[in-house]
């Protein structure tokens, strides 16, 4: 077991690097300059030069690349060019807010859709195998801005019960009635694309491993139902949790168009926002942590898949 | 006399689907005394799986309709409730796999595996399950049997497996032990130890086995008594050496004349001819009626009924009538 932990993180080193060069690549792939941005259209070559040496951005791109990530690796992010605020700190700010969206989600969304998908499971071809396999069709089709406006007429606009936008504060505070209520509409919003997929996985998941051989000598061994439930469980887990990692990467990159539905200050509301303004480090500042956040869940998952099936510490 | 273990009466099985029923076991009879060893001998697909598995009701309830009478240990099967049933299985009565790669659970260690089968039915801590699955894998004789209780099912050979198996199968001293062909998938020379394994451990614990195999030397070795059975019927029964000096039923007369065993060198083996019947349209009149080299015409129109032309013996054949009465 810690031969494979210790060779799964050392295959994580190449992911992160060739991300980090992806990164800083893609933004000068895109169209735009950001210097063209920042000044008057009618600005003379001169200051466009010297803005440019302020930046930086008058030098070869490797020597560029290097020394971005040299300063990157010490915390140092650069400013936005647009609020001139250190990036780092806009980043924490934002990504703890869409932590906590995400994370709510696809907890909420685990649950739910594990129960549905084991229940399905179990009983493929029954009604109650179809009602579940509706629901997580909707969930995965139900475009979720979409639903996201039509939750705020009904609870916001129509009953007058949850607030529409915003997340009073500029932190959450988990004792706090107002935040809470704030952030209901967000994650149930966000938690039906994730219902949708994990039910799904999770019922083919059951499903097979309920019609292997090893259930039938189980059963041949007089074990009560519920313990036979939690052998096929520890088996089906894994494609879930390989599926759960994936969804709450997808949420970590917040979803730009729920974020600004609720105008949720997250980090898809300023990936917008930065992308607008041609905002190069804050882009690629986001863009990097965001993917960092994404390979260290998949390592997680990796990790977590072995110790629940051993045949995989082999590969 | 003693007290039959297991009584199999007028036992049908019917593995029923949206469009069609097919009859996979069709009525079948059997006793088995304490301390007996049955072979059921046949080919893939004629029902000694189904019959095994319907014994402990382990056949999907929805797509199978067993009929007729099981009882075992004085209890009728049929009649359980879901909690006599566990009770019954794994402790009364346990079976042996075929394939004892898929037969366990791939992602929990054997010892625990055990483990849980016995804290289960004996209501002991888990502890006391590993000390018994521990004990077992000595009894079973496998080597470095400690470390052996924590390796997964994917860690151990073919045959350590399979011994593993039969120590799962015997955590509970059943009365009645069902072996689906538990040599099948191992090697040939792993099959002779886990079937001297078998035979010595049925005779140290006196329990009774049904051997279900294909195997005509496997059942020579091991059985007291014989059960053949072809497209879902018994077609045979009787004590192994009779049966085996002088078979009564043409197919029986068949397998033993298509082995290997005591065959004249150089010569090609005989077979039966033609295949099994599909038993979703089997003949109205005996099955192996047009393989048969001695049917006649009321072989084709009549089911033969089961005679007892010696003591011991019952053939489902309307020639045998003919000539030993």
């Amino acid at each position: 077991m810690f031969g494979y932990v210790v060779r799964r993180l050392l295959a994580a080193i190449p992911i992160a690097l060739g991300v980090s060069m992806v990164c800083f690549a893609l933004v000068y792939l895109a169209p735009g300059d950001p210097v063209q941005t920042l000044l008057p259209p009618d600005a003379d070559a001169e200051t466009v030069e010297r803005l440019k040496r302020l930046y930086g951005l008058d030098r070869p791109l490797p020597i560029q690349y290097l020394e971005w990530l040299w300063r990157v690796m010490q915390g140092d992010f650069g400013k936005s060019i647009a609020t001139g605020r250190p990036v780092l700190d806009e980043i924490l700010r934002s990504l703890g807010n869409t932590v906590l969206l995400a994370t709510l989600s696809v907890l909420i969304a685990f649950s739910v859709a594990f129960i549905l998908g084991t229940i399905a499971g179990r009983r493929t071809g029954t009604w109650l195998d179809r009602i579940v396999t509706g629901i997580a069709v909707l969930g995965v089709s139900i475009p979720n801005y979409w639903l996201g406006i039509v939750l705020v007429i009904i609870f916001s606009v129509e009953l007058m019960v949850l607030p529409a936008s915003g997340m009073a504060g500029d932190t959450f505070d988990p004792t706090s009635w107002e935040h809470i209520q704030h952030v209901v509409l967000p994650v149930f919003t966000l938690s039906m694309i994730p219902v949708g997929i994990i039910a799904r996985t999770t019922r083919s998941a059951v499903a097979e491993v309920m019609n292997q051989e090893f259930v039938v000598t189980l059963r041949a061994n007089g074990l009560p139902e519920w313990r036979v439930l939690r052998h096929a469980l520890k088996n089906a887990l894994p494609p879930v949790l390989a599926v759960m990692g994936l969804q709450f990467g997808t949420l970590m990159g917040g979803s730009i168009l729920v974020e600004t539905v609720f105008s949720w200050p997250g980090s898809g509301f300023m990936l917008s926002k930065a992308i607008l303004n041609r905002d190069v480090p804050v882009l690629q500042g986001t863009i990097l942590v965001l993917a960092m956040i994404f390979v260290t869940v998949n390592l997680t998952v990796d990790l977590f898949q072995s110790s629940l099936d051993p045949r995989i510490r082999r590969g | 006399m003693t007290e039959p273990l297991a009584e199999v009466s007028n036992l049908s099985v019917d593995f029923v689907t949206r469009e069609s029923s097919v009859r996979a076991v069709n009525d079948v009879n059997f006793t088995m005394l304490p301390g007996e060893v049955m072979c059921m001998l046949g080919e893939s697909g004629s029902g000694k799986s189904v019959t095994m598995r319907a014994l402990m009701r382990l056949l999907p309830p929805k797509r199978s309709v067993i009929s007729g009478g099981i009882r075992i240990a004085g209890q009728d099967v049929q009649a359980m409730d879901a909690t006599a049933l566990r009770r019954m299985r794994g402790s009364t009565v346990s079976m042996i796999f075929q394939e004892p790669m898929t037969a366990f659970d791939p992602v929990v260690r054997v010892g625990d595996q055990i483990a849980e089968v016995v804290s289960v039915h004996r209501g002991v801590s888990h502890a006391a399950g590993r000390q018994r699955a521990l004990d077992l894998f000595e009894l079973v004789r496998i080597p470095s049997a400690q470390r052996r209780l924590d390796a997964y099912p994917h860690e151990l050979s073919g045959g350590l497996r399979q011994r593993a198996m039969i120590a799962l199968a015997l955590s509970c001293e059943p009365k009645l032990l069902l072996a689906d062909e538990p040599t099948t998938a191992l090697d040939a020379t792993v099959q002779i130890q886990v079937l001297i394994l078998l035979r010595r451990l049925q005779q140290e614990m006196g329990m009774s086995v049904i051997f279900v195999t294909h195997d005509l030397g496997v059942a020579a070795e091991i059985a007291d008594r014989v059960a053949v059975m072809y497209a879902g019927r018994v077609v045979e029964t009787g004590p192994v050496r009779d049966l085996m000096r002088r078979p009564l039923h043409p197919y029986t007369a068949g397998l033993l004349a298509s082995t290997v065993h005591d065959q004249p060198r150089d010569q090609d083996l005989e077979t039966i001819p033609g295949t099994p019947p599909d038993m979703r349209h089997l003949p109205p009149g005996c099955a192996f009626a047009p393989r048969c080299p001695r049917a006649g015409t009321d072989c084709i129109t009549t089911v033969p009924p089961p005679v007892t032309p010696a003591p011991g013996r019952i053939v489902r054949c309307l020639r045998v009538e003919a000539e030993l009465v």
